[in-house]
């Protein structure tokens, strides 16, 4: 499946846009990533006795893959409240830029903020990826619509993932439940290896894995924190320092 | 399938907003509010994505060097061995995510039928 050509009638209507997001769903071999770490979720929630209503919720309002994972593994061996939501949101801080980024890619003059909420709430590290992909290809007025289908049908893809594993749980065998989980660390290091641009994303992804045993070491409870905001800071100095001799 | 196994209690959801929705979803809606007063080039910028992809770096290394569930039962070397057979195989293939997905999944899969 091609998209139609900018200048194409099919781009007249928003819905139509929105119907081409929605189809393009099957463009992508990351659906088939996310449909099997979402399977992976479905199944960590049952093991880890929440509902299905409540691992659907957190697909619908969280979105976030590894935010999903890391409070079901924290809830289910004691954390508090307090401390699953300190490691939800140091994980989400990469959030921040990815949709600082990826909005300026469907804005228009006359664009409403509201009307980014959704492609905002759907941004995650699979949704940056597409969109730097296949909205060249897209006419400028109708991204937003097409990023809204794109992102419902992504989000409808992990919904039934989600009722799958849920069920599916009980026989899963171990190797299974392990090659899904798998999945998360290689999809996301690959998938942000694609997506670097400068010499400074390479260093800080890099950085960013070296750095984290030695930070963990210390035990403090801000271990990606502190590894990340060390990594990171290299790679802006990197960054700063062939700036300035260009 | 009991009503618990499926609705559960509410309880459980208002936690999964305290805990999950909120302090993932800040980020974004942080986003969608400064997005429009940031130039994309701005250093600030520049700076947070750097912090931002080495904190998602650190979040991949948590989960393969301190695995979850079913990934502790992967043997150490099985698991760093995956990685990087995975990222050899993704920079001969001029960056394929789903090359290096499969050669990391198979190396690992692979390895634990060896290893019995």
């Amino acid at each position: 499946m091609a998209l139609p050509p900018l200048d194409s009638p099919q781009w007249n209507s928003p819905w139509r846009a929105f119907a081409w997001g929605l189809r393009s769903v099957t463009q992508t071999i990351l659906t088939i990533v996310l449909f099997a770490t979402y399977l992976g979720i479905g199944a960590l929630a049952h093991d880890t006795h929440f509902s299905l209503l409540w691992a659907l919720c957190s697909t619908l309002f969280v979105w976030a893959g590894p935010a999903q994972i890391i409070l079901i593994t924290t809830l289910g061996s004691g954390a508090t409240i307090i401390q699953s939501a300190i490691a939800v949101t140091v994980s989400a801080i990469r959030l921040f830029p990815m949709v600082v980024s990826v909005l300026p890619l469907m804005r228009t003059p006359t664009t409403r903020r509201r009307e980014l909420f959704f492609a905002a709430h759907l941004t995650a590290v699979t949704l940056w990826v597409e969109c730097h992909r296949f909205l060249p290809q897209v006419p400028r007025e109708r991204r937003i619509a097409f990023v809204n289908g794109l992102g419902f049908g992504l989000v409808s893809v992990c919904l039934c993932a989600n009722t799958v594993g849920f069920f599916l749980a009980a026989n899963l065998t171990q190797t299974l439940g392990a090659a899904i989980l798998m999945l998360t660390p290689l999809s996301f290091l690959f998938s942000t290896a694609r997506n670097s641009r400068e010499a400074a994303d390479v260093v800080a992804l890099a950085l960013g894995v070296l750095l984290y045993p030695l930070a963990a070491k210390m035990n403090s409870g801000l271990d990606i924190l502190v590894s990340g905001l060390v990594a990171g800071t290299i790679a802006y100095g990197v960054h700063w320092w062939r700036e300035v001799r260009a | 399938m009991s009503y618990a196994q499926l609705i559960g209690d509410w309880q459980a959801l208002v936690v999964l907003f305290v805990a999950g929705v909120i302090p993932n979803q800040m980020w974004r809606m942080l986003g969608l509010w400064f997005g429009g007063g940031i130039d994309e080039g701005s250093e600030l910028l520049v700076w947070v994505r750097a912090v931002a992809t080495a904190i998602l770096a650190g979040v991949i290394a948590q989960i393969v060097v301190q695995p979850p569930g079913a990934l502790a039962s992967v043997p150490d070397a099985l698991r760093y061995g995956a990685v990087a057979a995975g990222l050899v195989v993704f920079l001969l293939t001029r960056r394929s995510i789903f090359a290096g997905v499969v050669t990391g999944e198979v190396f690992m899969l692979a390895g634990k039928w060896w290893l019995g």
